[in-house]
């Protein structure tokens, strides 16, 4: 089964790294955009039988520090089939 | 006085952290592999150096602070047991949860590697007894994770229990109210950005970080 664990800086903590991808934007003349916020993406493969509970706790005690970032956990069984 | 310096693979500052050590003790370290899961008894102060452990990789520190070595590192701390993270070592010390807060990305995004002009806050800690009081302190940064970042409860609770040990003088990396070190609650684990140890011997280039070490005989 495949996991996808989206990690993001939570709401009101300076993205360093998505503003400088912001100016760079810009600097190659893209209009519109207002704002850049940069993460990271996890893919888990893991056996049918770990917990949707089990996987949280992987994303609390390791995988986000939950000080500064917040994460989703997105279960990706299908999409991520290599034919599907 | 019983030392110990944690080595995790990538830590680069080991070998400085444990001279720094030697020199005003007169003891040779301990060097501990991060692999194992005891330290040696009667440790006195357990060092974790600075350096780029496991690569920096998911976060700086988030690998080496769920080593084999952290969990008798973590009693240690509850017995009181000094425990000093330099850079990386403050990083990985944050990750613990010993420290409040997070290092974040250098809010410029560049890697800052210089002399960093430091007022030593608070002179009463275990870390700080022989640094007079208010003074000029000059120590070396090397870091590209050094934006010491925490909630306004906990900046107020560090500020209002004096544990705040080093402010930068002036904004280099976007650190929460200059924050460069902070202590525990207990006063025992001290985790700071600049590197003292690189400045103990006046061919570095400055002394200002030999006090620190002296302040550990007490």
């Amino acid at each position: 089964m495949k996991v996808r664990i989206f990690v993001t800086l939570k709401d009101g903590v300076l993205d360093p790294q998505g503003k400088a991808i912001h100016h760079a934007l810009e600097s190659l003349d893209f209009a519109g955009v207002n704002g850049v916020r940069a993460g990271k993406l996890l893919e888990l493969d893991v056996d049918p039988s770990v917990s949707r509970e089990e996987i949280d706790k992987m994303c609390s005690k390791l995988l986000a520090n939950t000080v500064i970032e917040n994460y989703e956990i997105e279960l990706a069984e299908t999409a991520l089939e290599p034919n599907s | 006085m019983q030392s110990a310096v944690i080595v995790f693979p990538g830590s680069n500052c080991d070998r400085d952290m444990a001279v720094a050590l030697e020199t005003v003790s007169g003891q040779k370290p301990h060097m501990i592999w991060h692999g194992d899961s005891e330290l040696p008894s009667g440790l006195d102060i357990i060092a974790i150096p600075g350096g780029f452990s496991y690569g920096d990789y998911l976060r700086s520190g988030a690998m080496a602070s769920r080593s084999s070595i952290i969990k008798p590192i973590m009693e240690a701390a509850q017995r009181g047991v000094k425990i000093l993270g330099v850079c990386n070592g403050f990083q990985i010390l944050t990750e613990t949860g010993l420290l409040p807060g997070a290092l974040m990305r250098n809010s410029n995004i560049h890697f800052v590697c210089k002399d960093a002009e430091l007022d030593v806050v608070n002179t009463d800690s275990k870390f700080t007894s022989r640094y007079a009081g208010n003074t000029l302190t000059s120590i070396p940064v090397a870091h590209h994770d050094g934006n010491y970042f925490a909630d306004n409860d906990t900046l107020d609770k560090l500020e209002n229990d004096d544990r705040i040990v080093f402010r930068y003088r002036s904004d280099i990396n976007g650190s929460s109210r200059n924050i460069a070190g902070i202590m525990n609650d207990a006063g025992n684990v001290l985790g700071m950005m600049p590197h003292p140890e690189r400045a103990i011997d006046k061919k570095h280039g400055g002394t200002d970080g030999l006090p620190l070490f002296e302040s550990l005989l007490n």
